[in-house]
C-alpha cells in the first residue's frame, strides 16, 4: 500500500479562479486505477463534510472518452491509455509519489468545475459534417460494395477515436486536427463517404477554427498523448482532402 | 393494470407487414407539430432520435454524459447479429428466430422476437450505408463469426470495438439532424420523473447537471431509451453513471415493470482484485470462439497452468455440452464457471476464477492471427492485470452485464402509460430470461432505427386533429417539478454520517448474495427484509455535500442510490415469485439432477408484470401468458 502526494485542480465553477489543492491520499494500492485512487480520495473528502473533486468519467473501460485530466503535465498521465485504464502500479514501479492533476485545458473546452470541462466543441465540429447523408430505410445491400480490406482497415484505424480530447490538451496550439482529421479520413477512406467529402471537410475545418481550437504547427504531440494511438497521418489526409476540395476534378 | 400485448393476426412472417399496413399514418406537413421526448442517447436511443428527425418530427433528445457520444452502448465489444447468411451455412430469419427464442428459455414474445430477426438484415444494410467499418474479408465483403447459442456465423463486428463503431454511427446521425434543426439535443441533463395525466405521457422533468435547474419539459409523446440495472449489484459491466432511474420513476407513475429479475451475468469478465474495484470490465464472449476455458482436475491445485498436463484440466463446457462447447449461452457458462469455483477448484488468488486459455489457438493459427483478432481485448487484459494473455491463460469470472427485465411494453413498444414507449435493454420484450451475445445491439438499433419510428405514428396519429399538448403550466407539470425539488432538497439536508456509495457497496453485496447467479427462496427473503432497513438508514443517515445549483455528482448519484435501494426490492420480489428456473434466473429449488435449469412452463409460462401500488404496500404482479405458436417449449440443450 503506497502513500501518494496529490495537488488537485479545484475551481467552484465556470466563472470563479482555481487553484491547487494538496491532499494527502494513503492505502492506494497497485491493482488500483489511478479513477479509483480518486475514488478513494473523494470517499475521504465526503467523510469529512466536503466537496468532492469533479472529474468526468463514466465506462471505465477506455472507450466512452468520457474521462479526460493532465497528470503530472500529460494528457491521461505517462502511458498510452485513458485515464481510466491507467493503474496505481504503473507510479509505483516508476517510484514516483507526488502526482498534480489538471484538466484538460484549451479555450475551446471552457473549465465547468474543478477538472470537468466543456468538450461540446467537438460534438458541433461533427454535426457540421462529419456524418454520411443517409436516412433510415434507403441502404443498398451491404455486400453491395466490396472495400478492400486494407481501405476499410485504414478507415477503422481513423474512426478508433473516442472524441476525448487529449489531442487538444496535449497540443501547445491547442488544435483539434488529429480529432477533425480522423472522422475526415474515416469517411474520405470509404465509398460511402465519397459523395460529400468537398463539403465535409471544408465544413468540418471552418467549424474547427470558429470554435476556436488553434492551427496545427506538426508537433505530433497529439499522436503521443492518443490513448487509441490515431496517427498524425491522418492529418496529412486532412490537408490532402482539403486542398484537393478547392483545386481537384469536381468528380 | 391492462395488459394487451396487440400482437397483429396472421401468420407470424406477415405480422409485422400487416400491422404496418394497418398502422395510422402522420403526413409530411403534419409530423414538424408533433413533439417527441427522448431519454437516453445510446444505440436505442440516439437512432430513434435520428431517424424520427429525418421523418421531419421535432425531436427533444437528452443524455446525462457531456455527449451522446457516450452511451454505454459504446462499450459493446463483439458483435451484431443478423440473418443475411453470407457464410452460407445455413442461417434465415426464421433461425435467428428459433435461436433467440431458445437461447432466451421460452420467456420472450414471439412476434416481438420474430419482428427483431427480420429487421437484423436491414439494420446492417443501413450500418454499412452510415459508413460504419464493420470487419471484411479480404475481397472485400463483410467477415462473419460465430457466437454463444448459435451453430452459424451470423455476427458482424468491428475488432472488439462494434459497440463504438455503431453508436458512432447513429451519433453521426443524430448530429446531422441536430444541425438539421429538427432533433434538439440536452447533454448533461437527468430526467428526474415523466409527467403523467390520466394515464397518457405529457412530459418529463429534468435536472439540468451544470446549473442544478429543475425544468419540465412537454411533449405529445415520451420515449425511454434508458439502458439496464445491472448496477443495482454496484459491480457490473455497466458505465458508472447507468441507472434504473428514468425506468423506476416511470413505474411509480404507472408503467409496469416486467421480469425485473432477469438479469444476465456473463461469464467472461475480469476477476474482482480487491475492495476498491469500482467497476468491472468484460472481455467479450467472442474470445470464446478460440479460447478453451478449464480449471484444474483437483480441488484446491495451485501450480501455475503451464505446469498442469493435459490430463489433469478439465475443459468443463466441452465435457458438459460437447455439441456446443465452449460457445454455450451465456446463462450456462456462467452457472458452470460458478458450479466449479464452488467446489474449490477455481484459480487466481480468489479462486473465484476460471482459465479461458488461448494455447491451442495460438500453436494453430499463430500469435499473429489471434492478435488481429483479439489484439485490442489482449491489451486491454493485461493492462488491467498485468499479466501477458499470450503468454499465460486468462483468468475470469462471471459478473453481472445486461438485465433482460424491463418496463413492460406491447408490440408497438408502448408501456402502461399511453404514450410512453420504452426501447432498448429499458424494455423487456425480446430476449425472454437470457439474451444470446450480439443480440444487444441489433435489438437497440431495431427499436430505434426501425420499429418505434413506425409505431409511434400510429399513436400520434390517434390523438386527432385537434390535439393540443398539455402546457407546463399545467398542474400535473407543476406538481411533479415540486415533487422532484423537494426530494432534491430532501437529499441535501439530511447531513448524516456514511456517503453514498457505502449505501451502494451494501446494497450490490445483498443483491449478488442473495439475488445473483443462484437464488433460493430464503436468501431472497432475507433480502426482502434488509433492503428496506438499509433504505430507511439511507434516508436517515446519507451525507450529500454540496448544493443544489451547480454540478454535483455526489447528490446525483445519491438519487440514483435511492431509486436502486427500493428496485432491489422489487428483484427480490420478482425473484422469489418467480417458482422455477428460465435463463438469467437460477433457483436452487429448481434443477434437475445434472444441475440444469428446471423450468416449469406449466405455471410461469408468462411475463411477470409488477404494478406500483404505494410506497408502504407490496407492489401487485400481473401477467401476460406467452404462446408458443411457432417454436415448441422444449428443455434446452446444448449438450
Amino acid at each position: 500500500m503506497a502513500t501518494y502526494k496529490v495537488k488537485i485542480w479545484r475551481q467552484s465553477g465556470p466563472n470563479a479562479n482555481g487553484h491547487m489543492e494538496r491532499h494527502i491520499v494513503k492505502g492506494i494500492d497497485g491493482d488500483m486505477s489511478f479513477l479509483e485512487m480518486l475514488d478513494h480520495l473523494n470517499e475521504d473528502l465526503e467523510e469529512q463534510g466536503k466537496e468532492p473533486v469533479a472529474f468526468d468519467h463514466d465506462c471505465r473501460e477506455g472507450i466512452c472518452g468520457a474521462c479526460s485530466l493532465v497528470i503530472n503535465g500529460q494528457a491521461h498521465g505517462p502511458e498510452t491509455t485513458t485515464t481510466c485504464q491507467l493503474h496505481m502500479r504503473s507510479f509505483e514501479e516508476h517510484n514516483v509519489s507526488e502526482i498534480d492533476i489538471e484538466p484538460f485545458r484549451a479555450t475551446a473546452f471552457p473549465i465547468i468545475k474543478d477538472c470537468v470541462v466543456d468538450r461540446s466543441g467537438f460534438d458541433r465540429v461533427i454535426q457540421s459534417g462529419g456524418f454520411v447523408s443517409v436516412n433510415t430505410g434507403n441502404a443498398p445491400d451491404a455486400n453491395a460494395n466490396a472495400i478492400p480490406k486494407p481501405e476499410a482497415d485504414t478507415a477503422f484505424d481513423a474512426a478508433a477515436c473516442i472524441g476525448c480530447g487529449a489531442c487538444v490538451a496535449a497540443c501547445k496550439n491547442a488544435s483539434a486536427m488529429l480529432f477533425v482529421s480522423a472522422k475526415v479520413s474515416h469517411l474520405a477512406h470509404l465509398p460511402q463517404g465519397d459523395a460529400e467529402r468537398r463539403e465535409r471537410v471544408h465544413s468540418m475545418v471552418n467549424t474547427m477554427d470558429k470554435e476556436g481550437f488553434g492551427s496545427c504547427t506538426n508537433y505530433g504531440e497529439c499522436e503521443a498523448a492518443c490513448p487509441k494511438s490515431i496517427s498524425t497521418d491522418n492529418i496529412a489526409t486532412l490537408n490532402r482532402e482539403f486542398i484537393r476540395s478547392k483545386v481537384g476534378p469536381t468528380t | 393494470m391492462k395488459l394487451d400485448a396487440k400482437i397483429p393476426e396472421g401468420p407470424i412472417q406477415d405480422k409485422w407487414a400487416n400491422h404496418k399496413m394497418a398502422m395510422k399514418l402522420v403526413n409530411p406537413a403534419n409530423k414538424r407539430k408533433y413533439k417527441v421526448i427522448i431519454i437516453g442517447s445510446g444505440l436505442a436511443g440516439a437512432s430513434a432520435a435520428a431517424t424520427m428527425g429525418e421523418l421531419g418530427y421535432n425531436v427533444d433528445c437528452f443524455c446525462f454524459q457531456d455527449s451522446p457520444r457516450r452511451a454505454h452502448s459504446i462499450a459493446a465489444q463483439g458483435g451484431i447479429n443478423a440473418a443475411k447468411n453470407y457464410p452460407g451455412d445455413g442461417d434465415s430469419i426464421y433461425r435467428l428466430f428459433y435461436d433467440t427464442v431458445k437461447g432466451g428459455d421460452f420467456r420472450s414474445r414471439e412476434a416481438n422476437v420474430y419482428r427483431l430477426a427480420e429487421i437484423s438484415n436491414q439494420i446492417i444494410d443501413h450500418c454499412v450505408a452510415q459508413g460504419v467499418p464493420f470487419a471484411r474479408e479480404y475481397g472485400g465483403l463483410l467477415a462473419n463469426r460465430s457466437f454463444g447459442g448459435a451453430q452459424v456465423s451470423r455476427t458482424f463486428y468491428a475488432r472488439g470495438q462494434t459497440g463504438q463503431q455503431l453508436l458512432i454511427g447513429a451519433y453521426q446521425a443524430l448530429s446531422r439532424q441536430i444541425a438539421a434543426g429538427t432533433v434538439q439535443m440536452h447533454t448533461r441533463s437527468e430526467m428526474l420523473d415523466v409527467v403523467v395525466d390520466d394515464n397518457t405521457a405529457k412530459g418529463v422533468i429534468v435536472r439540468n447537471l451544470v446549473t442544478g435547474q429543475i425544468e419540465s419539459h412537454a411533449a405529445d409523446a415520451v420515449v425511454l431509451a434508458t439502458g439496464g440495472y445491472g448496477n443495482v449489484f454496484y459491480l457490473s459491466t455497466n458505465a458508472m453513471g447507468c441507472n434504473v432511474t428514468a425506468a423506476y420513476r416511470a413505474y411509480k407513475k404507472g408503467a409496469g415493470f416486467a421480469n425485473p429479475c432477469y438479469t444476465q451475468i456473463h461469464p467472461t469478465c475480469i476477476p474482482v482484485s480487491g475492495e476498491h474495484q469500482s467497476k468491472l470490465t468484460l472481455m467479450s464472449e467472442s474470445l470464446r470462439n478460440d479460447g478453451r476455458v478449464w480449471v484444474p482436475k483437483e480441488l484446491g491445485d495451485k501450480r501455475k497452468p503451464d505446469e498442469i498436463p493435459e490430463n489433469e484440466r478439465d475443459y468443463y463446457l466441452e465435457r458438459k455440452y460437447p455439441s456446443f462447447g465452449n460457445l454455450a449461452p451465456r446463462d450456462i457458462a456462467s452457472r458452470s464457471a460458478k458450479e466449479v469455483c464452488d467446489e474449490g477448484r477455481g484459480v487466481g488468488n480468489t479462486g473465484l476464477g476460471v482459465y479461458l486459455d488461448f494455447r491451442d489457438a495460438i500453436s494453430r493459427l499463430g500469435e499473429d492471427t489471434i492478435s488481429a483478432r483479439y489484439g485490442n481485448l489482449f491489451d486491454m487484459y493485461e493492462r488491467i492485470t498485468a499479466e501477458n494473455p499470450y503468454q499465460n491463460p486468462m483468468r475470469i469470472y462471471p459478473a453481472v452485464h445486461y438485465t433482460m427485465g424491463g418496463l413492460w411494453v406491447d408490440y408497438n413498444l408502448m408501456s402502461t402509460i399511453q404514450g410512453l414507449y420504452v426501447i432498448g435493454e429499458a424494455n423487456f420484450s425480446d430476449h425472454g430470461a437470457n439474451r444470446l451475445g450480439a443480440s444487444a445491439l441489433m435489438q437497440g438499433l431495431a427499436d430505434g432505427y426501425f420499429v418505434l419510428p413506425q409505431t409511434i405514428a400510429d399513436y400520434l396519429a390517434s390523438l386527432g386533429s385537434d390535439h393540443q399538448r398539455t402546457p407546463i403550466e399545467d398542474q400535473a407539470f407543476v406538481d411533479a417539478e415540486e415533487a422532484v425539488k423537494s426530494q432534491v432538497n430532501t437529499l441535501l439536508n439530511i447531513n448524516g454520517r456514511r456517503t453514498v456509495d457505502s449505501f451502494h457497496k451494501e446494497l450490490g453485496r445483498i443483491m449478488w448474495e442473495n439475488c445473483g447467479m443462484s437464488r433460493t427462496k430464503s436468501g431472497l427473503e432475507t433480502a426482502i427484509e434488509e433492503i428496506p432497513r438499509l433504505r430507511q438508514e439511507f434516508w436517515n443517515d446519507v451525507k450529500v455535500n454540496g448544493t443544489a445549483d451547480n454540478l454535483n455528482m455526489s447528490l446525483e448519484k445519491a438519487g440514483r442510490v435511492a431509486d436502486f435501494l427500493e428496485f432491489g426490492e422489487l428483484m427480490c420480489r420478482d425473484a422469489l415469485a418467480r417458482e422455477e428456473s428460465a435463463g438469467g434466473h437460477f433457483r436452487a429449488e429448481h434443477q434437475t439432477s445434472e444441475g440444469e435449469a428446471l423450468r416449469n412452463d406449466d405455471d410461469f409460462c408468462h411475463a411477470a408484470v409488477w404494478e406500483y401500488t404505494a410506497d408502504d404496500e407490496a407492489p401487485v404482479r400481473h401477467r401476460e401468458e406467452l404462446d408458443f405458436e411457432n417454436i415448441k417449449l422444449a428443455t434446452r440443450s446444448y449438450k
